[in-house]
């Protein structure tokens, strides 16, 4: 597979797990060597440069601080580890030091141990650990998923504001496709080590390049259907086929929450309703639609009209996708 | 992180009766098989008055027995220290084909008879042994003298410090030292200022489990050594031999020196384990 990021661009590599994202993270960061292909950086062949050469500052999974420094000797550890004529002065890394604390707002912790801190305070110490070594390239391996959901959400938006900030290439793994969405400006989509689509992400939120990429970055609904000339059959259903869509049969996609109801006598696929639960703003509907159970989502105080248990109505995707 | 979950607290039961006799059977069993062969050997020692058992430690063959012991400590404990952080970081962090054959082979040592590891030195090394001639033509010594007693006591108390080692190593896992790389540390940098300091506690409590066995160990040693008085007889050998000639202050003497060093090696380790418990490994069977 081929990739490539774009300079001072937040990337996400998603994919479910045993799809090779850990592996290409450690192969940037030359934790690992790939058995064929080219890493460059700049034009520069990286694979070439050993880890210590390639200034990659790199965020773990479960950060990896050093459990016997303080949080400031942690900091500091890419400074000082430097040969003597490259490394800067003692008072030079106390400044710096002070700077990145101040970076990822951690004032006044800086003699406590990483055991002494809470999932997110050792999330960000770890990033100031990276940062301290100016890095061309952050590269960040699940950075939320040891943290619980209500952290996990501040710290995505926070990440997101030190990366524009910072204006560091970063590259990040993560399984968790909202995750993955909502932060970054480019979203890959790894499976079983294939790169199979790139893009930003609202481009492959909307036009998946296949079935596996549909299903995995959201609900997905299925429906045999063909595809004729150009309009789209599915039951007894007829509508204007995607644009490109292949002809003849085909598996059709749509979204849950993507639909449209209509009275039982207009146009759609006709749909028994099974039961109806309230989701806070959400309402789940239980419907059968060509003798497929399904769970379809409508959103807002009051239910689509002519929605009850028992009754039929006619479920209109909106923005059905076509797949050979 | 790993290390909060050592620190959960036990779950304790309560069965009405079971607990003092558990109680009062580990009482006993520690007072006559512990407390009480303690007493017996500073009693015996002391039984003709301090004097005597000053002169008794102060004689020419207990000097050079003490000296001996010392030395062949201070080779063996260092060299298996090095051997032991070797091969836990071996073990612990890299991925090689033989990697159970080489764990299975650390705990070897535990499993043979002591007499066995001496004598695999005779054999290799003494008059009739495979390297026997080519020694005796080079004027070189190994059985019979220091460097025999050293290499049997390298061998005996080979898996301490490794056992020590290798499940806190395993349970620290690269992480770390991946981290460092990244940084721009070096190999040995990063050995120094990540590893080391990660596994200090643990490699102090190894080597000292390795220094009471080192000089207390008999079995190995007795085969190398060939006991010759105020050469190469160490302390626990130099107790048997002034046992087997009656002079039973002489023995126990040094005996209670042997002792002695066990009450502070264990005193030393208990003191670890309050201070450090988190420190070092959960899966310590000594």
């Amino acid at each position: 597979m081929s990739l490539q990021a774009r300079d001072k661009e937040f990337l996400a590599l998603l994919g479910p797990s045993g799809s090779g994202k850990t592996t290409l993270l450690r192969v940037l960061a030359g934790l690992e060597e790939p058995d064929a292909g080219e890493v460059r950086f700049d034009g520069e062949d990286f694979l070439a440069l050993p880890v210590r050469k390639r200034k990659v500052g790199m965020v773990f999974q479960h950060y990896a601080l050093f459990r016997h420094m303080t949080v400031a000797q942690n900091i500091a550890f890419g400074l000082t580890v430097r040969p003597a004529r490259e490394r800067p002065g003692k008072s030079e890394i106390r400044d710096r030091v002070a700077r990145l604390l101040d970076l990822v707002q951690l004032q006044g912790l800086e003699k406590r141990f990483p055991s002494q801190l809470s999932g997110g305070q050792r999330q960000r110490v770890a990033l100031a650990r990276a940062l301290a070594i100016e890095p061309r390239m952050l590269l960040l391996d699940e950075p939320f998923g040891a943290l619980d959901a209500q952290v996990r959400r501040e710290l995505r938006r926070w990440l997101r504001e030190l990366h524009d900030r910072a204006g560091v290439t970063t590259v990040f793994v993560t399984h968790d496709q909202e995750e993955a969405l909502d932060l970054a400006d480019r979203v890959a989509i790894l499976k079983d080590g294939e790169l199979v689509q790139l893009g930003a992400p609202n481009a492959v939120y909307e036009h998946p390049a296949t079935p596996f990429v549909f299903d995995f970055l959201g609900q997905a609904c299925q429906l045999p259907g063909v595809v004729q000339g150009g309009s789209l059959t599915v039951a007894d259903w007829e509508t204007a086929a995607p644009e490109g869509a292949t002809q003849g049969a085909v598996q059709v996609f749509f979204r849950p929450d993507e639909v449209a109801f209509a009275p039982a006598e207009g146009a759609g696929l006709a749909a028994e309703v099974l039961a109806v639960a309230r989701r806070g703003p959400d309402v789940r509907i239980d419907c059968r639609i060509e003798g497929v159970l399904m769970e379809l989502i409508g959103h807002g105080p009051t239910l689509p009209a002519g929605v009850a248990p028992g009754l039929s109505v006619r479920v209109k995707p909106l923005r059905p996708q076509v797949y050979a | 992180m790993t290390a909060a979950t050592s620190s959960e607290p036990m779950v304790k039961v309560r069965l009405p009766g079971v607990a003092f006799v558990m109680v009062a059977i580990s009482v006993l069993a520690m007072a006559g098989l512990i407390l009480l062969p303690l007493y017996v050997v500073f009693r015996e020692a002391l039984l003709k008055g301090l004097p005597q058992y000053l002169a008794a430690l102060k004689a020419p063959d207990a000097v050079s027995a003490i000296r001996l012991t010392l030395l062949v400590a201070a080779i063996a404990v260092p060299l298996n220290a090095v051997f032991g952080i070797a091969a836990a970081w071996a073990i612990s962090k890299c991925e090689f084909r033989g990697k159970s054959v080489l764990l299975t082979l650390i705990d070897l040592p535990f499993s043979i008879s002591p007499v066995v590891s001496g004598l695999v030195w005779v054999l290799l090394f003494g008059a009739q042994g495979l390297f026997g001639k080519w020694l005796l033509a080079h004027d070189l010594k190994v059985i019979f003298a220091v460097p025999g007693l050293v290499l049997a006591t390298i061998l005996v108390t080979f898996p301490f410090v490794a056992r020590e080692l290798i499940p806190l190593m395993q349970q620290q896992g690269a992480d770390e030292e991946a981290a460092a790389l990244t940084l721009g540390a070096s190999g040995f940098t990063t050995f120094r200022r990540v590893t080391l300091p990660n596994i200090q506690w643990a490699l102090l409590y190894g080597v000292l489990l390795c220094n009471a066995r080192a000089m207390g160990e008999f079995g190995a040693v007795s085969v190398v050594s060939g006991h010759i008085r105020g050469l190469t007889n160490t302390l626990p050998l130099h107790v048997e031999v002034l046992y087997n000639d009656y002079d039973s202050v002489g023995a126990f003497a040094a005996a209670s020196l042997l002792a002695g060093l066990g009450i502070v090696t264990l005193v030393l380790k208990t003191a670890l384990e309050w201070r450090h418990s988190g420190e070092l490994s959960a899966g310590r069977k000594h």
